[in-house]
């Protein structure tokens, strides 16, 4: 009944799809908790620029920042992110422009969290005499971090259903294959089922191990 | 302006924060000019390149309204359809019957499992092989379809989830006055929780508008970005500018949803206020909990 998966490198495309969520899970982590510190810093212009970032960011559409990326960063302005393969540079602009996409998102989530953080929490820190960038580091962030586990882990398995998009810029991910299965393969109903499946199998335990993993670290109060 | 997380600035604090602008100022100033030399030596920010935007209504006629519009076309569809579908099963979820609440479940767990793009490249797959569709409107239909399939089962979540956070006594005054199951949902609870649901809807049309350009992108949708190509094509590859000019479409319109959504909330919230809830109702909480549940949507 599955013979139709014989000649295809299924389990390639999705290690690609897991590879481009990984990345980009990372990328998105660093930058999206460089940005929730600048909407709460002193200086306004880095409030400004932050908010503006997300905002920005937020509402235009992925495909956007994803065929801009192959368009304008590559082909206009040459930036190869230090690879020379066409393959490794799709892969590369498609981490950046996932990442930069998704950071907006993790700073939106992070800024909740430190909402959450109750006040005395930060004035008892400042009454200890510590700078902002301490009592950020080291009271606030890792509270905040307890708190947004699990809106965390809904915007990775939005990433992870978002890689989908790096094939528009050629990056042969599961539904690059999948678009090429359907064209050549009659069975089109179980190759969509299988490739269904395939993102169930992605998501489903990265929603359920964060989810026990944000009841283990939340902070009781 | 100060914080609970930084003390008021005394006149150090005041010229650190002075060196902190101005060395972020000369790193985007960098980086800015960077882009520029970047794209001033390809030729990209030439005002023959631009000049098409400003000086004539062709391109716009030609191309960026028609795309706008089958973009606008495809979201109205897209949640018009959505809307009762999510209301359906999102209504199944809390039924009492565990051969109602189980299927309807496992179908909302499953579409909102499966990425929108292979729900459309299936759509479209289908359509092609089992029925007649024209191949001019296809895309339309395979977008659409996609964008219902996966839409539904967020808008069943916001029904359920504005459902649930309904105060109990509600159906239990419904039901103590002798109402119906049916009665309870379509006269009691479901009116309640639309106008509590409406700021997320409105939050998932923005979702609905983004993912549009995924037709244009992988299924020859001719969409606002679809509109790129033969733009640039047609006025010396002027690839920057038309980015520019369809990126800020996207932000103006997404952004207007996006403000409109929060002014919603923020005027339901007043409203309920006004009126008073029940003597003895929702205990003071700090913050409002949102009815915007935070499913990462919107990424």
């Amino acid at each position: 009944m599955f013979d139709f998966l014989e000649g295809y490198d299924l389990l390639g495309a999705f290690w690609v799809t897991v590879q481009l969520t990984v990345y980009s899970a990372l990328g998105s982590l660093i930058w999206g908790t460089l940005l929730a510190g600048m909407k709460v810093s002193p200086v306004p212009l880095m409030r400004g620029f932050a908010t503006a970032y997300v905002n920005v960011v937020r509402n235009i559409p992925l495909t956007v920042i994803m065929v801009f990326s192959s368009l304008g960063l590559y082909q206009t302005l040459g930036i190869a992110l230090g690879a020379d393969a066409t393959e490794d540079i799709n892969f590369r602009l498609a981490v950046l422009a996932l990442a930069a996409y998704t950071a907006a998102f993790v700073c939106e989530a992070l800024r909740s969290g430190i909402n959450t953080v109750p006040v005395g929490q930060a004035e008892a820190a400042r009454a200890l005499g510590l700078s902002f960038t301490q009592v950020l580091r080291l009271i606030i962030l890792p509270q905040a971090f307890r708190a947004v586990v699990n809106p965390l882990s809904n915007v990775l398995i939005a990433l992870t259903k978002n890689t989908t998009v790096a094939s528009a810029i050629g990056v042969v991910e599961a539904s690059y294959l999948m678009k090429d299965m359907i064209e050549a393969e009659a069975q089109l109903i179980l190759i969509a089922l299988v490739f269904a499946f395939g993102f169930i199998v992605l998501t489903l335990p990265t929603g359920l191990i964060l989810g026990w993993v944000s009841k283990k670290v939340a902070v009781k109060r | 302006m100060s914080s609970v997380l930084y003390d008021a600035q005394g006149p150090r604090a005041k010229q650190r924060n002075i060196l902190y602008t101005v060395l972020f100022v000369l790193c985007a100033a960098a980086v800015v000019w960077w882009v520029y030399n970047g794209l001033a030596e390809k030729g990209q920010l030439d005002w023959i390149k631009w000049k098409p935007f400003f000086t004539s209504p062709q391109p716009w006629q030609t191309y960026i309204w028609p795309g706008l519009q089958n973009t606008l076309k495809a979201a109205f569809f897209a949640l018009i359809i959505a809307l009762p579908l999510g209301a359906l099963f999102g209504i199944g979820r809390l039924s009492d019957h565990r051969w109602v609440r189980m299927p309807a479940g496992f179908v909302v767990e499953l579409f909102r499992a499966v990425p929108v793009l292979i729900l459309m490249i299936t759509a479209n797959a289908v359509y092609a092989e089992y029925t007649t569709i024209d191949t001019d409107v296809r895309p339309l239909y395979a977008v659409v379809t996609g964008l219902v399939l996966y839409n539904f089962s967020v808008l069943a979540e916001i029904v359920r989830a504005g459902i649930e956070t309904l105060p109990k006594g509600q159906a239990e005054a419904a039901k103590a006055l002798g109402m119906r199951k049916n009665q309870i949902m379509l006269s009691v609870l479901l009116p309640q929780a639309v106008t509590a649901m409406l700021p997320a809807i409105v939050s998932q049309l923005v979702v609905i508008v983004k993912d549009t350009a995924l037709g244009g992108a992988m299924m020859t949708f001719p969409e606002l970005l679809a509109s790129v190509r033969p733009m640039s094509a047609n006025y010396g590859a002027n690839t920057i500018a038309c980015f520019t000019i369809i990126a800020l479409i996207y932000i103006a319109l997404n952004f207007a949803l996006t403000s409109f959504a929060s002014w919603l909330e923020r005027w339901l919230r007043r409203n309920k206020k006004e009126k008073g809830t029940a003597p003895g109702g929702a205990p003071e909480t700090v913050g409002t909990p949102s009815l915007v549940i935070d499913d990462g949507h919107g990424v």
